[in-house]
């Protein structure tokens, strides 16, 4: 700023324009993405076992149910909600799924009633929160409970099998990345066009920087919230089926503590708690980081307790960085 | 006798030595339910000096918390290590199947020890089991039997409702009471499920207590339980007229022993199962034991050991009791 001098006193009011490199490299994803690098490396020095691209892939669906999960998550969180039922909507949903089966349902239909529970008990969510105008976090939390319970109950505390030919998705590939690998993949892409580039996307951000101004403005918050519910439920019951899938057998603890990592993801990829903040990209980065981070420290064979001491650790970092790199950018 | 066996283990340690020595040491690593748990540090320690005995190589990991999918990077990650020998306490009889078949795949021996994947014994190559799971009931009622003099009313408490092992200790206790006539005079008037946690044991016991003020032994088949129940015992001062027995841990039970709160109780060592898992897997491995059923061999210090249907082994053929005379020899 040469002209300050000359400026008229007006143009104090007004910040200057950020310039480009920074809107670009100035946001959360970026520290992800550095996070993401570094785990890499740190990695590979940990464990000469641990570069090896097959080996990566194969943890990653290890954790691409509730990585496909958090994607959804991430947009329920940016429009000011919370869902912390996904991890037991996917056992109660998976439980539904292969009780059916073993009772006689053809699977085809079968899976339908999977995944029809599954929106299901999106919906019963979004009715608590959006009709009845309930706190989301107490509404789920409840709803945590109730689904894995009725989970319990359906299954007991035995497996229920599901036929050969339904098991081993993960162990499908196409062109050399297995199948629940891939889904995650293209449903970032695809929800990633949603939130950035449609009408819908930014609505979700209005409403989670602002509801009532949202509502003022003319954005149909309750019917769009209860669309995030509702896909939030679907895309809990595909994770429940594809963790069936994978393990060939369903139990009640199907995905148990689940939604904390979910919730992680999003965190880690720089998703704002309070909402109106946050992306895909983020949350796509940050699924990455959390299985190079851990399969790191697996397969260097660390004890658990120093695990969940680094997990602690980066997601206490990421907070505060997203938190100061927002602040910075505010307004 | 026991010169004999002894110089047996020791040549076919030296001979499993020599065999180990001439290539690679041998990769193994035990997988156990979770970390912080005193009763697998016991069958780590026996692994570590088999280990150390057969010059192989020993890694213990495992994961934070026993749910039924939580060790399953951890196999997967043993795999890309491309260790010999996986074994593993499973936390789920079937969510490991596919993972293990695919360490088979890739050539390691993959053997349950302490838990075995009931009703899915194809998904590895043999179980290491303490003790005959089938007499267990048998002798716990034997126990409880001896300590009330076979007469009068005694309870089980026991871990969760759905606890594999317990159930079926239960259902062996019900009928060696139902058959067998020595035991007769003993009326079981309740079984209690205190899900393995202390505080909901202690609750269990003191209402058993107040249920059946005639109560004079119980049975308590779970280290958590029997710990809980001894408590109650002691703070009350009824020893005397409530004697608890059960499964526990020498460690834990050491105090009750020795102040007369708990005249004996038992359990197994698990110490030998990770001695006699390295004996076995090194054995296998280099060709000097055949992993079939009916095959015997001999382990240092176990004698000779037989391989039952199912490629199931145990450590030892009835279950060890600890009272004040030899408690003290037992560290886990």
């Amino acid at each position: 700023m040469t002209d300050t001098a000359a400026a008229p006193p007006l143009a104090r009011d007004a910040a200057p324009p950020r310039p480009m490199w920074h809107v670009v490299l100035v946001r959360p994803e970026t520290m992800t993405l550095v996070l993401l690098v570094l785990g890499v490396i740190v990695g590979s020095q940990l464990s000469e076992f641990f570069l090896d691209i097959n080996y990566i892939l194969k943890s990653f669906t290890l954790s691409a149910e509730f990585a496909i999960v958090a994607l959804v998550l991430t947009m329920v969180i940016i429009a000011g909600e919370i869902d912390l039922s996904p991890a037991s909507n996917m056992a109660l949903s998976a439980c539904l799924f292969a009780w059916a089966q073993q009772a006689g349902v053809p699977m085809p239909l079968a899976i339908v009633i999977g995944l029809v529970s599954g929106v299901a008990m999106g919906a019963l969510n979004g009715l608590m929160v959006i009709g009845l105008q309930l706190p989301s976090i107490i509404v789920t939390i409840g709803t945590l409970t109730l689904y894995r319970g009725l989970a319990q109950v359906i299954a007991g505390d035995k497996s229920i099998r599901v036929p050969e030919w339904f098991t081993g998705i993960n162990a499908v590939f196409i062109a050399g990345i297995p199948v629940p690998v891939l889904v995650f993949a293209l449903l970032s892409i695809v929800l990633g066009l949603v939130l950035g580039t449609t009408m819908f996307g930014r609505q979700i951000y209005l409403i989670g920087t602002n509801e009532v101004a949202a509502r003022h403005a003319g954005v149909r918050s309750r019917r769009i919230r209860m669309i995030l519910f509702l896909l939030m439920g679907f895309a809990s019951a595909v994770a429940g089926l594809m963790t069936a899938s994978r393990l060939g057998s369903v139990r009640y603890d199907l995905g148990l503590g689940g939604e904390l990592q979910m919730v992680l993801m999003a965190m880690l990829g720089g998703t704002y708690i309070f909402g109106g903040r946050g992306t895909i990209l983020g949350t796509f980065l940050a699924a990455w980081l959390l299985v190079i981070v851990t399969t790191g420290m697996i397969v260097a064979n660390w004890l658990p307790a120093w695990q969940l001491c680094v997990l602690g650790i980066l997601l206490i970092v990421s907070i505060i960085a997203t938190n100061f790199i927002y602040s910075r950018t505010q307004r | 006798m026991l010169k004999k066996s002894l110089l047996i283990g020791l040549t076919a340690g030296m001979v499993f030595a020599t065999g180990a020595f001439a290539q690679d040491p041998l990769k193994i690593v035990y997988i156990g339910k979770n970390t912080g748990n005193p009763y697998f540090d016991s069958i780590t320690g026996g692994f570590e000096d088999a280990c150390k005995s057969l010059g192989c190589e020993f890694e213990f990991v495992a994961p934070a918390t026993a749910e039924a999918t939580s060790q399953i990077p951890f196999i997967e990650a043993q795999i890309q290590r491309g260790v010999n020998v996986i074994g593993i306490a499973p936390n789920s009889p079937d969510a490991l199947n596919a993972v293990l078949d695919s360490a088979r795949a890739a050539g390691i021996l993959v053997l349950t020890v302490n838990g075995d994947l009931t009703g899915n014994e194809s998904h590895r190559d043999a179980t290491i089991l303490p003790t005959n799971f089938d007499i267990v009931g048998r002798d716990q009622v034997e126990m409880v039997g001896s300590l009330i003099g076979y007469e009068g009313e005694i309870a089980i408490l026991s871990a969760t409702t759905e606890a594999p092992d317990q159930n079926k200790w239960i259902v062996g206790m019900n009928e060696t009471l139902a058959s067998d006539p020595k035991y007769a005079k003993m009326k079981l008037v309740a079984t209690v499920y205190g899900d393995d946690q202390p505080e909901k044991s202690t609750t269990e016991m003191e209402a058993l207590l107040s249920n059946f003020p005639d109560l004079k032994g119980v049975i308590a088949p779970t280290t958590v339980g029997i710990a809980a129940a001894a408590q109650v015992v002691q703070s009350r001062g009824i020893a005397a007229t409530v004697h608890v027995t059960g499964l526990g841990l020498p460690s834990e039970m050491r105090d009750f022993v020795k102040d007369g709160t708990v005249t004996a109780f038992q359990l197994w060592s698990p110490y030998n199962e990770g001695w006699l898992a390295v004996h076995f897997a090194v054995g296998v491995l280099d060709g000097s034991i055949k992993n079939e059923v009916g095959t015997t061999f001999e382990v240092p210090d176990l004698g000779t050991i037989t391989i039952n249907p199912n490629n199931s082994i145990n450590t030892q053929a009835s279950l060890t009791t600890f009272d004040a005379s030899n408690i003290d020899d037992f560290s886990f």
